[in-house]
């Protein structure tokens, strides 16, 4: 479009990354270090401390996994509607979406617990008799003894689910090892296929400009984005659905979709404004870009809850006996019986409904919100946390009816995030900050929300 | 000539001609810069940035919206409400609500209401949006002085004018004139209100 003030603006900050990668990698590394110290420490020292530090994991996984997931939606998102005015920040999350390798990798811990395990993260993983197991614990004394069996029985009382029962054994042609682990070879091979063909093809379109390429990232992004709605469907089920066989949701890839859509839009704004603040592409990304991102943001803090009151609306208008469970331990029931128990989770399920769904909406909404960068930076932050808080109340009700977020948790979402931070600096130092030679840069640079 | 011609009523405004987007917004600083309140930039497409040279203010339409909200999220709720969950003596029968229990769930619970909540929300937001946009451009207006102009037909095609309202303070048949010959148009025409004069006496 035309520019009033006759100028046409031009890619001329800094859009190459030094050696400054290196240094940012090797202190993500130490904070990385730092943080599974701390979370296997205390996992140690507390009581089932295994378990807890493999579901603790299995959040910071959801969580990162999320993150690319989103970033490839986004990179796909982009092509299928041939945005103009996304061109210049295109290129971070090119570099998140890409990043799968570093994920396939992060989901190894996943993989053995499952094969080598005894279904510590998912019940359907578990082997034998689970009521033996807790007899086989030699006890020091016929009063221990009692109190454990005891504690065991009030255990599958309180999770029927954990224990292998017939619902969840007829689930096991679909809920077993050897297909786990073939589903999850095949999501993460596509995944990855996905994101590192349209970061080489962005990528070489730096050095050879050439407007096939993004004709071609086009007509590929239509079925692709159906792949991955598929995909990541079934893959949510595997990773966080299957954690209650007993549960089901059909809407519940959306419900994790919604989340990592959410989370890798206030992941984008944050980059942006460090790479900003730190005097790349300084004067090219400007407010209007960031206005824009700030509607990502708030479209889908809504779509989040527009997805979660679904979910929670069937669930409790059917209050089918077999998937009330899955709602009790996460503190949806308003039965006092339940909220004495689980009423710790309860709390973090207001806190989702206010901090995750109500707070930024309502603080999103005005245009200046998105136009201030401090207040949309300080949204990103707060959002990112509560998609955090959010795989936290997914995962970890599943561990015990009272709330557990201490240096395991901490700890090892600090870890997975800074080692998923260095594959994606590490990606991203390889190319430069902006696919310089797009077709529709010139647009990006000039655009203006009207 | 304009001026030739007879005087035909009240002046509406003064119009002058550009050939392209540059020249244009020039001038329409310029206009701004000399003090006129009641000015406009028409132009066949949409001129990004345009609204800060014409000085303009944010709209309040995202007040309206927001106002059609709150109503439709009140009045839902206040219907669902009524409707499932009350019953009072002296109403009559045709708007009496009509409790019932529904699924074993209470007669008035809010997430089986949200769903119709969040309906009349959306649907009033967007009645409010629509007609808000309506009412703040003076819609719906069948006639328009400017139509009476042959030159300014072409606005819809390649051709970008400034008007100056014949309201403005500072407005005066010569004065502005002049002064719009000072910023290069490719013509000046004064455009009269004609047929609108009786509606407007009246």
């Amino acid at each position: 479009m035309a520019d009033p003030h006759g100028t046409t603006r031009s890619l001329d900050d800094a859009i190459e990354l030094g050696d400054e990668p290196g240094r940012w990698q090797r202190g993500l590394a130490v904070i990385a270090g730092i943080g599974l110290v701390a979370a296997l420490g205390q996992a140690a020292m507390a009581e089932d401390g295994w378990r807890r530090f493999m579901l603790a994991y299995l959040v910071a996984f959801a969580f990162v996994l999320s993150l690319s997931l989103g970033a490839m939606f986004f990179v796909l998102l982009q092509h299928v509607c041939r945005a103009g005015w996304s061109v210049l920040v295109r290129r971070p999350i090119e570099a998140m979406a890409a990043n799968m390798p570093v994920v396939a990798l992060l989901f190894v811990p996943i993989a053995l617990s499952v094969v080598l395990g005894g279904g510590e993260v998912f019940p359907w993983a578990q082997r034998g008799e689970p009521a033996a197991s807790a007899a086989e614990v030699a006890p020091a004394s016929q009063a221990q003894a009692e109190a454990e069996a005891a504690g065991a029985a009030d255990r599958a009382e309180l999770y029927p689910h954990q224990t292998l029962d017939d619902f969840t054994l007829k689930k096991r042609p679909y809920l077993n090892e050897p297909m786990f682990i073939l589903r999850w070879i095949a999501f993460l091979a596509i995944w990855g296929g996905i994101g590192w063909w349209y970061w080489r093809q962005s990528t070489l379109q730096d050095g050879d400009g050439d407007a096939g390429r993004t004709a071609r990232m086009e007509k590929w992004s239509g079925i692709l984005l159906l792949v991955y709605g598929l995909t990541v469907t079934f893959a949510a089920f595997d990773l966080l659905m299957s954690l209650n066989p007993h549960w089901y949701s059909t809407i519940f890839g959306v419900y994790y979709f919604s989340g990592a859509a959410m989370a890798v839009v206030a992941a984008w704004i944050l980059m942006l404004m460090l790479l900003q603040s730190r005097g790349y592409l300084a004067t090219s990304v400007t407010v209007e870009h960031y206005h824009d991102l700030g509607k990502f943001l708030f479209g889908f803090v809504f779509f989040w809850g527009y997805i979660a009151f679904s979910q929670y609306m069937l669930l409790w208008y059917a209050s089918l006996p077999e998937v009330l469970g899955w709602m009790q331990h996460r503190g949806l029931s308003t039965d006092p019986a339940h909220v004495e128990v689980f009423g710790s989770w309860a709390i973090l399920a207001l806190v989702l409904l206010v901090g995750h769904f109500l707070m930024p909406f309502a603080g999103l909404m005005s245009r200046h919100a998105k136009r201030v960068r401090g207040v949309l930076a300080v949204w990103a932050i707060w959002l990112l946390v509560m998609h955090y808080a959010d795989m936290l109340w997914l995962v970890m009700p599943e561990f015990g009816p009272r709330l557990t977020l201490g240096l395991v948790e901490v700890g090892l979402a600090v870890a997975v995030g800074c080692v998923f931070l260095i594959g994606v600096v590490r990606r991203g130092a390889r190319a430069a900050l902006a696919p310089r030679r797009d077709p529709r840069l010139e647009e990006s640079l000039g655009f203006e929300n009207f | 000539m304009a001026e030739n011609r007879p005087e035909r009523g009240p002046v509406y405004a003064m119009i002058a001609e550009y050939a392209n987007v540059t020249a244009a917004v020039r001038a329409a600083k310029q206009v701004r810069e000399a003090g006129y309140t009641r000015w406009d930039l028409h132009s066949p497409f949409p001129i990004h940035g345009v609204h800060k040279v014409l000085g303009m203010r944010p709209t309040i339409l995202p007040w309206l919206t927001l106002g059609g909200g709150l109503i439709g999220l009140l009045g839902g709720l206040l219907l669902v409400w009524w409707t499932n969950a009350t019953m009072f003596e002296g109403v009559p029968t045709t708007l009496q609500g009509y409790p019932y229990i529904v699924s074993g769930k209470p007669q008035f619970s809010l997430p089986a209401n949200i769903a119709i909540i969040f309906e009349t929300t959306v649907l009033l937001a967007a009645l409010a949006t629509v007609f808000g946009v309506f009412a703040l451009n003076g819609m719906p207006m069948l006639y328009n002085p400017l139509f009476k102009s042959r030159r300014f037909r072409r606005v819809t095609e390649d051709r970008f004018f400034i008007l100056i309202d014949g309201e403005d303070a500072k407005f005066d048949p010569r004065w502005t004139r002049q002064f719009l010959e000072s910023l290069d148009p490719l013509s000046i025409e004064q455009v009269h209100l004609d047929e609108l004069e009786e509606e407007e006496s009246s």
